[in-house]
Protein backbone atom coordinates (compact mmCIF):
# COMPACT_ATOMS: atom_id res chain seq x y z
CA UNK A 1 0.00 0.00 0.00
CA UNK A 2 2.60 2.04 1.08
CA UNK A 3 4.94 1.40 -2.20
CA UNK A 4 1.81 2.36 -4.47
CA UNK A 5 1.12 5.55 -2.57
CA UNK A 6 4.49 6.54 -3.31
CA UNK A 7 4.28 5.70 -6.53
CA UNK A 8 0.61 7.43 -6.61
CA UNK A 9 2.16 10.84 -4.96
CA UNK A 10 5.23 10.94 -7.06
CA UNK A 11 3.56 10.65 -10.42
CA UNK A 12 0.81 13.83 -10.20
CA UNK A 13 4.51 15.41 -8.35
CA UNK A 14 6.43 14.68 -11.59
CA UNK A 15 3.36 15.69 -14.09
CA UNK A 16 3.36 19.24 -12.36
CA UNK A 17 7.29 19.49 -12.14
CA UNK A 18 8.49 19.19 -15.61
CA UNK A 19 5.31 21.31 -16.68
CA UNK A 20 6.67 24.37 -14.18
CA UNK A 21 10.34 23.65 -15.82
CA UNK A 22 9.05 23.84 -19.43
CA UNK A 23 6.89 27.08 -18.25
CA UNK A 24 9.62 28.46 -16.66
CA UNK A 25 11.46 29.02 -20.01
CA UNK A 26 9.24 31.33 -20.89
CA UNK A 27 10.44 33.94 -18.38
CA UNK A 28 10.90 36.99 -19.92
CA UNK A 29 10.19 35.59 -23.57
CA UNK A 30 6.78 36.26 -23.64
CA UNK A 31 4.12 37.79 -25.89
CA UNK A 32 3.54 40.71 -24.16
CA UNK A 33 4.63 41.77 -20.55
CA UNK A 34 1.36 40.32 -18.84
CA UNK A 35 1.61 37.15 -20.35
CA UNK A 36 5.25 36.91 -18.90
CA UNK A 37 3.57 37.40 -15.49
CA UNK A 38 0.76 34.82 -16.22
CA UNK A 39 3.07 32.13 -17.41
CA UNK A 40 5.72 32.88 -14.45
CA UNK A 41 2.75 32.39 -12.11
CA UNK A 42 1.36 29.47 -12.93
CA UNK A 43 4.83 27.93 -13.38
CA UNK A 44 4.98 28.99 -9.94
CA UNK A 45 1.26 27.56 -8.61
CA UNK A 46 2.63 24.27 -10.53
CA UNK A 47 6.36 24.18 -8.55
CA UNK A 48 4.06 24.81 -5.28
CA UNK A 49 2.34 22.26 -5.95
CA UNK A 50 4.75 20.03 -6.87
CA UNK A 51 6.84 20.87 -3.72
CA UNK A 52 4.12 19.50 -1.36
CA UNK A 53 3.29 16.29 -2.92
CA UNK A 54 7.13 15.50 -3.51
CA UNK A 55 7.90 16.15 0.35
CA UNK A 56 4.80 14.24 0.96
CA UNK A 57 5.71 11.29 -1.49
CA UNK A 58 9.46 11.53 0.91
CA UNK A 59 7.20 11.17 3.94
CA UNK A 60 5.60 8.33 2.66
CA UNK A 61 8.56 6.47 1.29
CA UNK A 62 9.98 6.67 4.95
CA UNK A 63 13.77 6.80 3.81
CA UNK A 64 14.43 10.32 4.57
CA UNK A 65 14.29 11.87 1.07
CA UNK A 66 13.21 15.65 0.70
CA UNK A 67 11.32 17.11 -2.02
CA UNK A 68 15.33 18.05 -3.39
CA UNK A 69 16.80 14.57 -3.16
CA UNK A 70 13.51 13.45 -5.31
CA UNK A 71 13.68 16.61 -7.53
CA UNK A 72 17.43 16.89 -8.45
CA UNK A 73 18.81 13.31 -7.54
CA UNK A 74 16.48 10.82 -10.01
CA UNK A 75 17.21 10.00 -13.38
CA UNK A 76 14.98 10.09 -16.45
CA UNK A 77 14.32 6.28 -15.80
CA UNK A 78 12.74 7.39 -12.53
CA UNK A 79 10.65 10.14 -13.23
CA UNK A 80 7.30 9.08 -13.75
CA UNK A 81 5.68 11.93 -15.62
CA UNK A 82 3.68 12.07 -19.12
CA UNK A 83 5.09 12.53 -22.04
CA UNK A 84 2.89 15.39 -22.49
CA UNK A 85 4.75 17.80 -20.31
CA UNK A 86 7.82 17.29 -21.44
CA UNK A 87 7.03 18.44 -24.70
CA UNK A 88 9.06 21.47 -25.85
CA UNK A 89 7.09 24.84 -25.71
CA UNK A 90 7.06 24.90 -29.23
CA UNK A 91 5.61 28.27 -30.55
CA UNK A 92 3.32 29.89 -28.39
CA UNK A 93 -0.22 28.03 -29.54
CA UNK A 94 1.76 24.99 -28.53
CA UNK A 95 2.73 25.79 -24.97
CA UNK A 96 -1.02 26.92 -24.44
CA UNK A 97 -2.52 24.07 -26.03
CA UNK A 98 0.00 21.71 -23.57
CA UNK A 99 -1.58 23.51 -20.86
CA UNK A 100 -5.17 23.33 -21.70
CA UNK A 101 -5.24 19.82 -22.21
CA UNK A 102 -3.50 19.33 -19.09
CA UNK A 103 -5.45 22.49 -16.90
CA UNK A 104 -8.73 20.11 -18.31
CA UNK A 105 -7.85 17.01 -16.95
CA UNK A 106 -5.98 18.44 -13.72
CA UNK A 107 -8.55 20.53 -12.35
CA UNK A 108 -11.19 17.76 -11.72
CA UNK A 109 -8.55 15.28 -10.62
CA UNK A 110 -8.00 17.87 -8.36
CA UNK A 111 -11.57 18.52 -7.44
CA UNK A 112 -12.08 14.80 -6.80
CA UNK A 113 -8.56 14.47 -4.68
CA UNK A 114 -10.17 16.80 -2.58
CA UNK A 115 -12.34 13.58 -1.51
CA UNK A 116 -9.72 11.03 -1.32
CA UNK A 117 -9.10 9.30 1.90
CA UNK A 118 -5.47 10.18 1.90
CA UNK A 119 -6.02 13.09 4.07
CA UNK A 120 -2.77 14.41 3.21
CA UNK A 121 -3.50 14.87 -0.85
CA UNK A 122 -6.79 15.57 -0.25
CA UNK A 123 -5.18 18.97 1.49
CA UNK A 124 -2.81 19.31 -1.21
CA UNK A 125 -5.67 18.97 -3.99
CA UNK A 126 -7.56 21.60 -2.20
CA UNK A 127 -5.20 24.20 -1.86
CA UNK A 128 -4.72 23.55 -5.97
CA UNK A 129 -7.79 23.62 -6.88
CA UNK A 130 -8.20 27.49 -6.81
CA UNK A 131 -5.20 27.40 -8.87
CA UNK A 132 -6.31 25.41 -11.07
CA UNK A 133 -9.44 26.63 -11.62
CA UNK A 134 -8.35 30.02 -13.08
CA UNK A 135 -5.32 27.80 -14.95
CA UNK A 136 -8.05 26.28 -16.87
CA UNK A 137 -9.82 29.45 -17.58
CA UNK A 138 -6.83 31.38 -18.85
CA UNK A 139 -5.56 28.55 -21.22
CA UNK A 140 -9.03 28.02 -22.66
CA UNK A 141 -9.62 32.04 -23.27
CA UNK A 142 -6.65 31.78 -25.22
CA UNK A 143 -7.42 28.65 -27.04
CA UNK A 144 -10.99 30.73 -27.77
CA UNK A 145 -8.80 33.44 -28.87
CA UNK A 146 -6.36 31.49 -31.04
CA UNK A 147 -9.57 29.75 -32.77
CA UNK A 148 -11.55 32.40 -33.19
CA UNK A 149 -8.68 35.20 -33.50
CA UNK A 150 -6.79 35.38 -37.09
CA UNK A 151 -6.33 32.64 -39.75
CA UNK A 152 -2.57 32.37 -38.42
CA UNK A 153 -3.67 31.44 -34.90
CA UNK A 154 -6.38 29.56 -35.71
CA UNK A 155 -3.57 26.98 -37.67
CA UNK A 156 -1.27 27.13 -35.37
CA UNK A 157 -3.54 26.16 -32.77
CA UNK A 158 -5.10 23.64 -34.62
CA UNK A 159 -1.82 22.49 -35.55
CA UNK A 160 -0.83 21.94 -31.63
CA UNK A 161 -3.78 20.38 -30.78
CA UNK A 162 -3.04 17.61 -33.78
CA UNK A 163 0.69 17.14 -33.02
CA UNK A 164 0.36 17.16 -29.14
CA UNK A 165 -3.35 15.28 -28.87
CA UNK A 166 -1.28 11.78 -29.18
CA UNK A 167 -0.09 12.52 -25.59
CA UNK A 168 -3.68 12.64 -24.43
CA UNK A 169 -4.11 9.10 -23.62
CA UNK A 170 -1.38 8.36 -21.01
CA UNK A 171 -3.40 11.03 -18.41
CA UNK A 172 -6.13 8.42 -18.27
CA UNK A 173 -3.84 5.07 -18.58
CA UNK A 174 -4.95 2.46 -15.76
CA UNK A 175 -2.20 0.31 -14.05
CA UNK A 176 -2.05 -1.74 -11.15
CA UNK A 177 -0.91 1.24 -9.04
CA UNK A 178 -4.02 3.32 -9.74
CA UNK A 179 -6.13 0.40 -9.32
CA UNK A 180 -5.08 -0.04 -5.77
CA UNK A 181 -5.37 3.33 -5.12
CA UNK A 182 -8.45 3.63 -6.74
CA UNK A 183 -10.23 0.22 -4.71
CA UNK A 184 -8.16 2.21 -1.09
CA UNK A 185 -10.42 5.56 -2.09
CA UNK A 186 -7.29 7.33 -2.58
CA UNK A 187 -7.04 7.79 -6.25
CA UNK A 188 -10.80 9.21 -7.51
CA UNK A 189 -12.57 7.61 -10.58
CA UNK A 190 -10.99 8.40 -13.41
CA UNK A 191 -13.71 7.56 -15.89
CA UNK A 192 -15.19 10.33 -14.22
CA UNK A 193 -12.41 12.27 -14.90
CA UNK A 194 -11.96 11.61 -18.48
CA UNK A 195 -15.74 12.91 -19.06
CA UNK A 196 -15.22 16.09 -17.65
CA UNK A 197 -11.89 16.44 -19.42
CA UNK A 198 -13.83 15.57 -22.76
CA UNK A 199 -16.79 17.73 -21.58
CA UNK A 200 -14.11 20.78 -21.02
CA UNK A 201 -12.14 20.34 -24.69
CA UNK A 202 -15.41 19.77 -26.72
CA UNK A 203 -17.17 23.02 -25.31
CA UNK A 204 -13.66 24.91 -26.13
CA UNK A 205 -12.81 23.53 -29.23
CA UNK A 206 -16.28 24.63 -30.32
CA UNK A 207 -16.23 28.22 -29.09
CA UNK A 208 -12.46 28.21 -30.93
CA UNK A 209 -14.26 26.59 -34.01
CA UNK A 210 -11.16 24.35 -33.88
CA UNK A 211 -11.52 20.56 -34.78
CA UNK A 212 -10.72 17.64 -32.10
CA UNK A 213 -8.57 15.40 -32.97
CA UNK A 214 -9.65 11.81 -33.65
CA UNK A 215 -8.24 9.42 -30.98
CA UNK A 216 -5.11 7.59 -33.17
CA UNK A 217 -2.23 6.44 -31.90
CA UNK A 218 -1.62 7.24 -27.95
CA UNK A 219 1.75 7.81 -27.02
CA UNK A 220 2.62 5.80 -23.76
CA UNK A 221 5.23 4.82 -21.20
CA UNK A 222 6.44 8.20 -18.66
CA UNK A 223 4.96 6.32 -15.77
CA UNK A 224 6.47 3.76 -16.45
CA UNK A 225 9.94 6.10 -16.77
CA UNK A 226 9.86 5.60 -20.87
CA UNK A 227 9.96 9.31 -21.82
CA UNK A 228 11.15 11.27 -25.02
CA UNK A 229 14.95 12.14 -25.52
CA UNK A 230 13.83 15.90 -24.22
CA UNK A 231 13.72 14.32 -20.66
CA UNK A 232 17.54 13.69 -20.40
CA UNK A 233 17.83 17.35 -21.12
CA UNK A 234 15.83 18.58 -18.62
CA UNK A 235 16.42 17.28 -16.01
CA UNK A 236 20.47 17.69 -17.08
CA UNK A 237 19.67 21.14 -17.22
CA UNK A 238 17.57 21.43 -13.44
CA UNK A 239 20.20 18.92 -11.83
CA UNK A 240 23.63 19.79 -12.84
CA UNK A 241 24.33 22.48 -10.55
CA UNK A 242 23.27 20.50 -7.57
CA UNK A 243 24.56 17.17 -8.61
CA UNK A 244 27.96 19.04 -9.06
CA UNK A 245 27.82 20.10 -5.30
CA UNK A 246 26.89 17.07 -3.71
CA UNK A 247 25.43 17.48 -0.32
CA UNK A 248 25.94 20.58 0.31
CA UNK A 249 23.01 23.73 1.34
CA UNK A 250 21.87 26.68 -0.81
CA UNK B 1 4.02 84.96 -23.12
CA UNK B 2 3.36 86.25 -19.72
CA UNK B 3 1.64 83.27 -19.38
CA UNK B 4 4.15 80.61 -19.78
CA UNK B 5 6.48 82.50 -17.20
CA UNK B 6 3.54 82.49 -14.66
CA UNK B 7 3.04 78.86 -15.11
CA UNK B 8 6.47 78.12 -14.53
CA UNK B 9 6.24 80.32 -11.36
CA UNK B 10 3.11 78.22 -9.98
CA UNK B 11 4.54 74.97 -11.21
CA UNK B 12 8.09 75.91 -9.30
CA UNK B 13 6.03 76.69 -6.12
CA UNK B 14 4.22 73.72 -6.06
CA UNK B 15 7.67 71.72 -6.37
CA UNK B 16 9.09 74.23 -3.76
CA UNK B 17 6.14 73.24 -1.54
CA UNK B 18 6.13 69.72 -1.51
CA UNK B 19 2.97 69.13 -3.65
CA UNK B 20 2.88 66.28 -6.33
CA UNK B 21 2.93 67.23 -10.02
CA UNK B 22 -0.08 65.01 -11.56
CA UNK B 23 -0.30 63.90 -14.93
CA UNK B 24 -3.56 66.89 -16.13
CA UNK B 25 -1.31 69.86 -14.61
CA UNK B 26 0.63 72.38 -16.64
CA UNK B 27 4.03 71.21 -16.55
CA UNK B 28 7.38 72.64 -18.77
CA UNK B 29 7.95 70.42 -21.69
CA UNK B 30 11.35 69.82 -20.67
CA UNK B 31 10.44 68.29 -17.17
CA UNK B 32 7.86 65.75 -19.12
CA UNK B 33 10.78 65.26 -21.51
CA UNK B 34 13.41 64.54 -18.94
CA UNK B 35 10.44 62.25 -16.94
CA UNK B 36 9.32 60.41 -19.84
CA UNK B 37 13.11 59.62 -20.51
CA UNK B 38 13.70 58.25 -17.58
CA UNK B 39 11.12 56.58 -16.47
CA UNK B 40 10.81 54.79 -19.38
CA UNK B 41 14.29 53.16 -19.04
CA UNK B 42 13.64 52.48 -15.52
CA UNK B 43 10.74 50.40 -17.46
CA UNK B 44 13.18 48.89 -19.59
CA UNK B 45 15.59 48.10 -17.12
CA UNK B 46 12.94 46.18 -15.30
CA UNK B 47 12.10 43.75 -18.19
CA UNK B 48 15.78 43.28 -19.31
CA UNK B 49 16.78 42.78 -16.08
CA UNK B 50 14.47 39.89 -16.51
CA UNK B 51 16.95 38.26 -19.08
CA UNK B 52 19.94 37.66 -16.64
CA UNK B 53 18.14 36.42 -13.74
CA UNK B 54 15.80 34.14 -15.48
CA UNK B 55 18.49 32.45 -17.20
CA UNK B 56 19.19 30.71 -13.98
CA UNK B 57 15.52 29.59 -13.20
CA UNK B 58 16.10 26.09 -14.98
CA UNK B 59 18.92 25.92 -13.05
CA UNK B 60 18.48 26.97 -9.81
CA UNK B 61 20.33 24.85 -7.38
CA UNK B 62 17.15 23.97 -4.34
CA UNK B 63 13.11 24.18 -5.19
CA UNK B 64 12.54 26.96 -2.86
CA UNK B 65 15.33 28.74 -4.55
CA UNK B 66 13.88 27.77 -7.73
CA UNK B 67 10.44 29.47 -6.73
CA UNK B 68 11.70 32.67 -4.72
CA UNK B 69 13.63 33.17 -8.27
CA UNK B 70 10.47 33.02 -10.52
CA UNK B 71 8.86 35.04 -7.70
CA UNK B 72 11.16 37.59 -8.21
CA UNK B 73 11.62 37.74 -11.99
CA UNK B 74 7.90 37.98 -11.80
CA UNK B 75 7.80 40.77 -9.92
CA UNK B 76 10.47 42.91 -12.15
CA UNK B 77 7.81 42.12 -14.70
CA UNK B 78 5.09 43.64 -12.58
CA UNK B 79 7.70 46.81 -12.06
CA UNK B 80 7.87 46.92 -15.86
CA UNK B 81 4.04 46.99 -16.05
CA UNK B 82 3.65 49.84 -13.21
CA UNK B 83 6.56 52.28 -15.22
CA UNK B 84 5.24 51.88 -18.82
CA UNK B 85 1.42 52.81 -17.14
CA UNK B 86 3.33 55.59 -15.24
CA UNK B 87 5.08 56.63 -18.65
CA UNK B 88 1.56 56.39 -20.27
CA UNK B 89 0.12 59.15 -18.00
CA UNK B 90 2.66 62.02 -19.72
CA UNK B 91 0.91 61.42 -22.95
CA UNK B 92 3.87 58.66 -24.99
CA UNK B 93 1.78 55.16 -25.51
CA UNK B 94 3.83 51.67 -24.19
CA UNK B 95 3.84 50.41 -27.69
CA UNK B 96 6.38 53.83 -29.14
CA UNK B 97 8.17 52.92 -25.55
CA UNK B 98 8.31 49.84 -26.33
CA UNK B 99 9.51 50.37 -29.72
CA UNK B 100 12.49 52.44 -28.64
CA UNK B 101 14.00 50.06 -26.57
CA UNK B 102 13.65 47.41 -29.44
CA UNK B 103 15.25 50.02 -31.89
CA UNK B 104 18.10 50.65 -29.85
CA UNK B 105 17.14 54.06 -29.49
CA UNK B 106 15.99 54.13 -25.51
CA UNK B 107 18.55 53.27 -23.06
CA UNK B 108 18.24 50.92 -20.19
CA UNK B 109 20.50 50.29 -17.05
CA UNK B 110 23.99 48.99 -18.26
CA UNK B 111 24.18 47.06 -15.39
CA UNK B 112 22.26 43.90 -17.02
CA UNK B 113 24.68 43.70 -19.96
CA UNK B 114 26.84 41.80 -17.86
CA UNK B 115 26.41 37.82 -17.70
CA UNK B 116 25.18 35.96 -15.33
CA UNK B 117 27.41 32.83 -14.68
CA UNK B 118 27.34 31.45 -11.99
CA UNK B 119 24.45 30.56 -9.08
CA UNK B 120 26.01 32.76 -6.77
CA UNK B 121 25.59 35.73 -9.42
CA UNK B 122 21.84 35.33 -8.49
CA UNK B 123 22.82 36.11 -5.19
CA UNK B 124 25.17 38.78 -5.77
CA UNK B 125 22.42 40.50 -8.49
CA UNK B 126 20.29 40.34 -6.01
CA UNK B 127 22.52 41.93 -3.23
CA UNK B 128 24.32 44.37 -4.56
CA UNK B 129 22.53 45.35 -8.41
CA UNK B 130 19.20 45.67 -6.16
CA UNK B 131 20.61 47.07 -2.94
CA UNK B 132 21.93 49.99 -5.28
CA UNK B 133 18.89 50.31 -7.16
CA UNK B 134 16.93 50.74 -3.95
CA UNK B 135 19.06 53.59 -2.68
CA UNK B 136 17.65 55.21 -6.08
CA UNK B 137 14.32 54.16 -5.67
CA UNK B 138 13.64 55.03 -1.92
CA UNK B 139 14.24 58.62 -2.98
CA UNK B 140 12.25 58.40 -5.67
CA UNK B 141 9.48 57.67 -3.84
CA UNK B 142 9.35 61.70 -2.82
CA UNK B 143 10.37 62.24 -6.33
CA UNK B 144 7.98 65.40 -7.44
CA UNK B 145 5.60 63.32 -10.50
CA UNK B 146 2.84 61.74 -8.44
CA UNK B 147 2.25 58.58 -10.69
CA UNK B 148 5.91 58.05 -10.71
CA UNK B 149 6.44 58.39 -6.68
CA UNK B 150 3.27 56.00 -6.17
CA UNK B 151 4.35 53.33 -8.45
CA UNK B 152 8.16 53.38 -6.78
CA UNK B 153 6.07 52.84 -3.21
CA UNK B 154 5.21 49.47 -4.01
CA UNK B 155 8.29 48.54 -6.01
CA UNK B 156 10.39 49.70 -2.68
CA UNK B 157 8.61 47.29 -0.88
CA UNK B 158 9.33 44.30 -3.14
CA UNK B 159 12.70 45.48 -3.86
CA UNK B 160 13.52 45.15 -0.65
CA UNK B 161 12.61 41.51 -0.30
CA UNK B 162 14.79 40.97 -3.32
CA UNK B 163 17.65 42.64 -2.16
CA UNK B 164 17.93 40.32 1.17
CA UNK B 165 17.33 37.45 -0.93
CA UNK B 166 20.05 37.94 -2.90
CA UNK B 167 22.58 38.80 0.40
CA UNK B 168 20.78 35.48 2.02
CA UNK B 169 21.70 33.37 -1.20
CA UNK B 170 25.62 35.22 -0.38
CA UNK B 171 25.84 34.41 2.95
CA UNK B 172 24.83 30.50 2.16
CA UNK B 173 27.44 30.55 -0.01
CA UNK B 174 29.92 32.07 2.18
CA UNK B 175 29.31 29.75 5.25
CA UNK B 176 29.21 26.67 3.11
CA UNK B 177 31.77 24.46 1.20
CA UNK B 178 35.26 26.34 0.14
CA UNK B 179 34.24 25.80 -3.46
CA UNK B 180 30.81 27.73 -2.67
CA UNK B 181 32.79 30.26 -0.79
CA UNK B 182 34.82 31.16 -3.53
CA UNK B 183 31.43 30.90 -6.09
CA UNK B 184 30.30 33.73 -3.89
CA UNK B 185 33.53 35.72 -3.62
CA UNK B 186 34.34 35.49 -7.36
CA UNK B 187 30.28 36.99 -7.73
CA UNK B 188 31.25 39.88 -5.61
CA UNK B 189 34.43 40.75 -7.21
CA UNK B 190 32.70 40.84 -10.65
CA UNK B 191 29.48 42.61 -10.13
CA UNK B 192 30.83 44.98 -7.31
CA UNK B 193 32.28 47.65 -9.77
CA UNK B 194 29.34 48.07 -12.26
CA UNK B 195 27.12 48.05 -9.14
CA UNK B 196 28.91 51.01 -8.50
CA UNK B 197 28.61 52.62 -11.82
CA UNK B 198 24.84 52.25 -11.58
CA UNK B 199 24.52 55.15 -9.98
CA UNK B 200 25.78 57.24 -13.46
CA UNK B 201 28.56 59.14 -13.44
CA UNK B 202 30.01 61.32 -10.76
CA UNK B 203 28.41 64.89 -9.84
CA UNK B 204 30.89 66.78 -11.90
CA UNK B 205 30.33 64.50 -15.06
CA UNK B 206 26.04 64.60 -14.72
CA UNK B 207 25.49 67.70 -16.65
CA UNK B 208 21.78 67.14 -15.93
CA UNK B 209 21.32 66.41 -12.50
CA UNK B 210 21.13 70.09 -11.11
CA UNK B 211 18.27 70.99 -13.11
CA UNK B 212 16.51 67.37 -12.00
CA UNK B 213 17.59 68.58 -8.36
CA UNK B 214 16.16 71.43 -8.65
CA UNK B 215 12.58 69.67 -9.94
CA UNK B 216 12.62 67.49 -7.32
CA UNK B 217 12.91 64.18 -9.55
CA UNK B 218 15.99 63.63 -8.23
CA UNK B 219 16.63 64.40 -5.07
CA UNK B 220 20.09 63.12 -3.59
CA UNK B 221 23.14 63.27 -6.52
CA UNK B 222 24.92 60.16 -7.87
CA UNK B 223 27.61 60.84 -5.13
CA UNK B 224 26.18 60.97 -2.85
CA UNK B 225 23.40 57.55 -3.08
CA UNK B 226 26.83 56.32 -3.96
CA UNK B 227 28.65 56.49 -1.12
CA UNK B 228 25.39 55.46 0.94
CA UNK B 229 25.37 52.10 -0.69
CA UNK B 230 29.37 51.75 -0.33
CA UNK B 231 28.60 52.41 3.36
CA UNK B 232 25.95 49.90 3.89
CA UNK B 233 27.12 47.31 1.94
CA UNK B 234 30.99 46.61 3.09
CA UNK B 235 29.64 46.36 6.14
CA UNK B 236 27.46 43.54 5.25
CA UNK B 237 29.84 41.68 3.49
CA UNK B 238 32.01 41.58 6.30
CA UNK B 239 29.29 40.28 8.82
CA UNK B 240 29.36 37.06 6.04
CA UNK B 241 33.17 37.16 5.71
CA UNK B 242 33.63 37.91 1.71
CA UNK B 243 36.03 40.66 0.88
CA UNK B 244 35.29 43.70 -1.14
CA UNK B 245 37.29 43.96 -4.30
CA UNK B 246 38.57 47.29 -3.55
CA UNK B 247 42.64 47.65 -2.17
CA UNK B 248 42.06 50.88 -1.64
CA UNK B 249 38.92 50.63 0.70
CA UNK B 250 39.42 52.27 4.40
CA UNK B 251 37.35 53.41 6.93
CA UNK B 252 37.57 57.42 7.37
CA UNK B 253 37.23 58.05 10.79
CA UNK B 254 37.31 61.90 9.93
CA UNK B 255 34.16 61.44 7.50
CA UNK B 256 32.37 58.87 9.05
CA UNK B 257 32.54 57.17 5.52
CA UNK B 258 34.53 54.45 3.26
CA UNK B 259 37.12 56.01 1.53
CA UNK B 260 37.68 53.91 -1.86
CA UNK B 261 39.26 53.31 -4.82
CA UNK B 262 38.63 54.39 -8.84
CA UNK B 263 35.60 53.65 -10.89
CA UNK B 264 36.77 52.67 -14.41
CA UNK B 265 34.90 54.95 -16.04
CA UNK B 266 36.22 53.27 -19.81
CA UNK B 267 34.32 50.31 -19.10
CA UNK B 268 31.19 52.13 -18.33
CA UNK B 269 31.15 53.85 -21.41
CA UNK B 270 32.06 51.52 -23.13
CA UNK B 271 29.16 49.52 -22.01
CA UNK B 272 26.72 52.30 -22.14
CA UNK B 273 27.83 52.27 -26.27
CA UNK B 274 26.98 49.18 -26.46
CA UNK B 275 30.35 47.09 -26.07
CA UNK B 276 29.35 45.03 -22.86
CA UNK B 277 29.43 41.70 -22.84
CA UNK B 278 25.74 40.86 -23.24
CA UNK B 279 24.26 43.86 -24.29
CA UNK B 280 23.56 42.44 -28.35
CA UNK B 281 22.42 38.95 -26.86
CA UNK B 282 19.98 41.36 -24.38
CA UNK B 283 18.42 43.41 -27.58
CA UNK B 284 18.24 40.34 -29.18
CA UNK B 285 15.86 38.48 -27.06
CA UNK B 286 13.80 41.47 -26.42
CA UNK B 287 12.94 41.74 -30.11
CA UNK B 288 12.98 37.90 -31.11
CA UNK B 289 10.56 37.88 -28.01
CA UNK B 290 8.70 40.39 -29.48
CA UNK B 291 8.32 39.65 -33.17
CA UNK B 292 7.31 36.25 -32.06
CA UNK B 293 4.46 37.40 -30.32
CA UNK B 294 3.64 39.46 -32.62
CA UNK B 295 0.54 37.15 -34.17
CA UNK B 296 0.05 36.02 -30.15
CA UNK B 297 -1.36 40.01 -30.36
CA UNK B 298 -2.96 40.37 -33.23
CA UNK B 299 -4.79 37.20 -32.90
CA UNK B 300 -5.96 38.59 -28.81
CA UNK B 301 -6.97 42.29 -30.71
CA UNK B 302 -9.05 40.36 -33.66
CA UNK B 303 -11.31 38.31 -30.96
CA UNK B 304 -11.45 40.85 -28.88
CA UNK B 305 -13.34 42.95 -32.43
CA UNK B 306 -15.34 40.12 -33.37
CA UNK B 307 -16.54 39.87 -29.93
CA UNK B 308 -17.26 43.36 -29.47
CA UNK B 309 -19.21 43.37 -33.40
CA UNK B 310 -21.20 40.26 -31.69
CA UNK B 311 -22.43 41.83 -28.77
CA UNK B 312 -23.37 45.10 -30.71
CA UNK B 313 -25.14 42.93 -33.10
Amino acid sequence: MSQALFTYTLRLADDILILSQRLGEWCGHGPILEEDIALTNRALDHLGEARNLLTYAGQVEGKGRTEDDLAYLRMERQYTSVKLVEQPNGDYAHTMVRSFLFDAYHLPLMQALTKSKDEQLAAIAGKSVKEATYHLRASSEWIIRFGDGTEESHQRAQAALDNLWTFTGELFENDLVLEEMTKAGIAPDMTAVKAAWSKTIDEVLAEATLKRPEDGFMATGGRKGLHSEHMGFILAEMQHVTRAYPGVSW
Amino acid sequence: MTDVKNLEDIFQAKIDAEQKIEPKDWMPDAYRKNLIRQISQHAHSEVVGMLPEGNWISRAPSLKRKAILLAKVQDEAGHGLYLYSAVETMGTSREQTIDDLLSGKAKYSSIFNYPTLTWADIGAVGWLVDGAAIMNQVMLCRTSYGPYARAMVRICKEESFHQRQGYEIMAVLAKGSPEQKEMAQDALNRWWWPSLMMFGPTDANSPHSAQSMKWKIKRQSNDELRQTFIDRTVQQAEVIGLTIPDPDLKWNEETKHYDWGTIDWTEFNNVVAGNGPCNKERLAARNKAHNEGAWVREAAVAYAAKKAKRKAA
